[in-house]
């Protein structure tokens, strides 16, 4: 698509020079932590240091970067990695479930309260986290969870509940009420119009929603930091700032780790980027 | 947003009319099944969200020690508004509030005025935008406080040649700040802009063409017709981002080795941490839960002027 005209070539150059500078920013330090993951200790040490990679360093492992063998082979990482699918999944299938649910009497039922149970959902998210974690904890206690998965869960839940219904919310919304109609007609009760017809119809929206709602818990370190004692449960957003405690000079290793965990993220964000940018975004536009 | 148009459901009831709605919600088996559909979601946020905090208020009246708990008073508040450590933590998180909201929200409009004119490599642009956003705060935090060492960091090295700092930016606690200040900018300012592009988006191209009419120029159309239009999608953007910036815990825990206190690392600690400080840090949990309310109160009194103004 091409925009308005430029009044002159100044300001054009002018324009993309900044866009340029934008791009360049926000993936600059991507690309430098990925340089770091792959270059020799010494070429680390250097008084100026290099912009483009010159020394790989290979040496523990042929044809794999040393950084990553020493990551790979670290059982806690491993193990926080496994940790961080189980609670981001089962975070995803739960707030799924709810807030599908919620979501579609939101965007189908006109009940009195409609709008104040709206309201209410889109509150969690500005709600400070910190400011429960002591209660939780002394419950958590009482209830024997604490140092469990189902510790973080729980909170996690409540906080991705919002962004979970205010996507399907905005797909609910665009799909036509039509056929749900024509379903009541032929018999059908407000359930099975709900998921014979609406979730069917919106799977791609679902997807997109239960991939988000996953970042979301997959990015969490308040609850994990607080509530997973141990490397058995935590996740790796609390094991990568050990990481930089164990590997204090090893930055290769450190990068390595960082690099691990935000590729996946950097993939399905550009996979997904359209309806990422449409969820996101619907609810301030309104 | 509906934050600021919804009244809240003691307000809507006065009224007969209110009761005899509710009566005819549940008389409908429709409108009955809407409330059961919303209701596993309301209970979530009863029992996650709504009695903690009412539970974490009880406990900052109390001592806790090992799980016993006596009635304290106000000696917890005493005790916090008073500790030297507090003190820090307020004007750290204040700082960092002030600066990075500010910084974000500058730039922010910036980027999104250019994506918004639109030009070839717009939708690439705008997925870039968001990869930062994706990224978690922590591992953003440790990817930067890479670029910051003395070790092969880049930020460091620059830093240094400009003359912006004389030692490890990372050893001092003022540079610490303002360097996690600039990771912050990094990983949200593309949100921000998305943001307000998507408030941009929804202005109609005919009210600048009106404008154009008018003689206006490029600055008077920003001021005259974009500002005002805007305003929803920027005190939405500015409320998220302060109060999410209010609350910073990861960003300072990871950049810091936890020596650069804010108001959540102070509440942290205590929690997590120390044995005896428990209810301390519950107490400075409660202010932060206060002061959020006040900031939002703040913002949304803000919208609600500008909707009541515009009709």
């Amino acid at each position: 698509m091409s925009g308005k005209s430029f009044e002159s070539p100044w300001q054009r150059i002018a324009f993309f020079t900044l866009i340029a500078l934008f791009i360049v920013m926000t993936l600059f330090p991507m690309l430098y932590v990925l340089k770091i993951s792959v270059v020799t200790p010494e070429e680390l040490g250097r008084a100026i240091p290099t912009l483009w990679p010159r020394d790989f360093d290979t040496t523990r492992a042929p044809y794999f970067f040393t950084a990553y063998e020493t990551v790979f082979s670290d059982p806690i990482f491993k193990q926080a990695l496994v940790n961080s699918v189980v609670v981001a999944g089962i975070t995803t299938v739960i707030c799924l479930i709810v807030g599908s649910v919620a979501a579609y009497a939101l965007a189908r039922i006109n009940f009195v309260f409609r709008s104040s149970v709206q309201s209410l959902i889109l509150a969690i998210s500005f709600f400070p986290a910190v400011a429960i974690i002591a209660p939780l904890f002394l419950q958590f206690q009482t209830f024997g969870i604490i140092g469990t998965y189902w510790a973080m869960i729980i909170p996690d839940i409540l906080f991705a509940l919002p962004l979970t219904v205010f996507l399907l919310l905005a797909y609910f919304r665009e799909l036509p009420a039509g056929l749900e109609e024509a379903a009541k007609v032929d018999g059908a009760n407000i359930w099975q119009a709900f998921y014979k017809i609406t979730i069917p119809l919106s799977a791609p929206g679902v997807v997109t929603t239960g991939m988000l709602t996953f970042i979301f818990a997959w990015n969490e370190f308040l609850f994990a930091n607080t509530f997973a004692l141990d490397e058995t449960t935590q996740p790796v957003t609390v094991v990568i700032p050990q990481f930089a405690t164990t590997y204090t000079t090893d930055f290769g290793a450190q990068a390595a780790a960082a690099v691990v965990v935000t590729a996946p993220l950097v993939a399905l964000v550009l996979i997904f980027q359209r309806r990422i940018v449409s969820g996101l975004t619907a609810g301030a536009a309104k | 947003m509906s934050v600021a148009s919804d009244a809240r459901p003691g307000e809507r009831g006065s009224g007969d009319g209110f009761f005899a709605r509710l009566r005819g919600d549940f008389a409908n088996s429709e409108r009955r099944t809407g409330y059961t559909m919303v209701s596993p979601s309301l209970l979530l946020i009863l029992v996650i969200g709504a009695w903690p905090v009412i539970y974490a208020i009880w406990l900052s009246f109390q001592r806790v020690i090992a799980q016993e708990t006596s009635f304290a008073g106000l000696d917890n508040y005493a005790t916090m508004f008073s500790d030297p450590r507090f003190h820090s933590a307020v004007i750290n998180t204040s700082i960092f509030t002030v600066l990075s909201v500010a910084l974000e929200f500058v730039l922010g409009v910036g980027i999104a005025l250019a994506i918004n004119r639109g030009f070839r490599g717009q939708g690439a642009t705008r997925a870039i935008a968001l990869i930062p956003w994706a990224f978690p705060t922590v591992v953003s935090a440790i990817m930067w406080r890479l670029m910051y060492q003395q070790t092969g960091g880049i930020m460091q090295y620059i830093a240094e040649k400009i003359q912006l700092v004389s030692g490890p930016i990372l050893a001092s606690e003022q540079a610490t700040l303002f360097a996690a200040v600039f990771v912050d900018v990094w990983k949200t300012t593309p949100f921000v802009a998305l943001l307000l592009l998507a408030g941009l988006q929804v202005i109609p191209g005919d009210v600048y063409e009106a404008a154009r009419v008018d003689g206006a120029n490029a600055l008077q159309q920003f001021k005259s017709v974009t500002l005002p239009l805007l305003k929803p999608a920027i005190v939405v953007a500015l409320l998220f981002r302060t109060l999410d910036a209010w609350r910073v815990f990861d960003l300072f825990w990871a950049m810091s080795d936890r020596t650069v206190e804010s108001l959540s690392t102070y509440v942290f600690k205590g929690v997590r941490i120390s044995q005896t400080e428990f209810s301390l840090g519950d107490a400075a949990a409660v202010f932060i839960f206060v002061t959020s309310l006040v900031i939002a109160a703040f913002f949304i009194r803000g919208l609600g002027s500008q909707s009541a103004g515009e009709g």
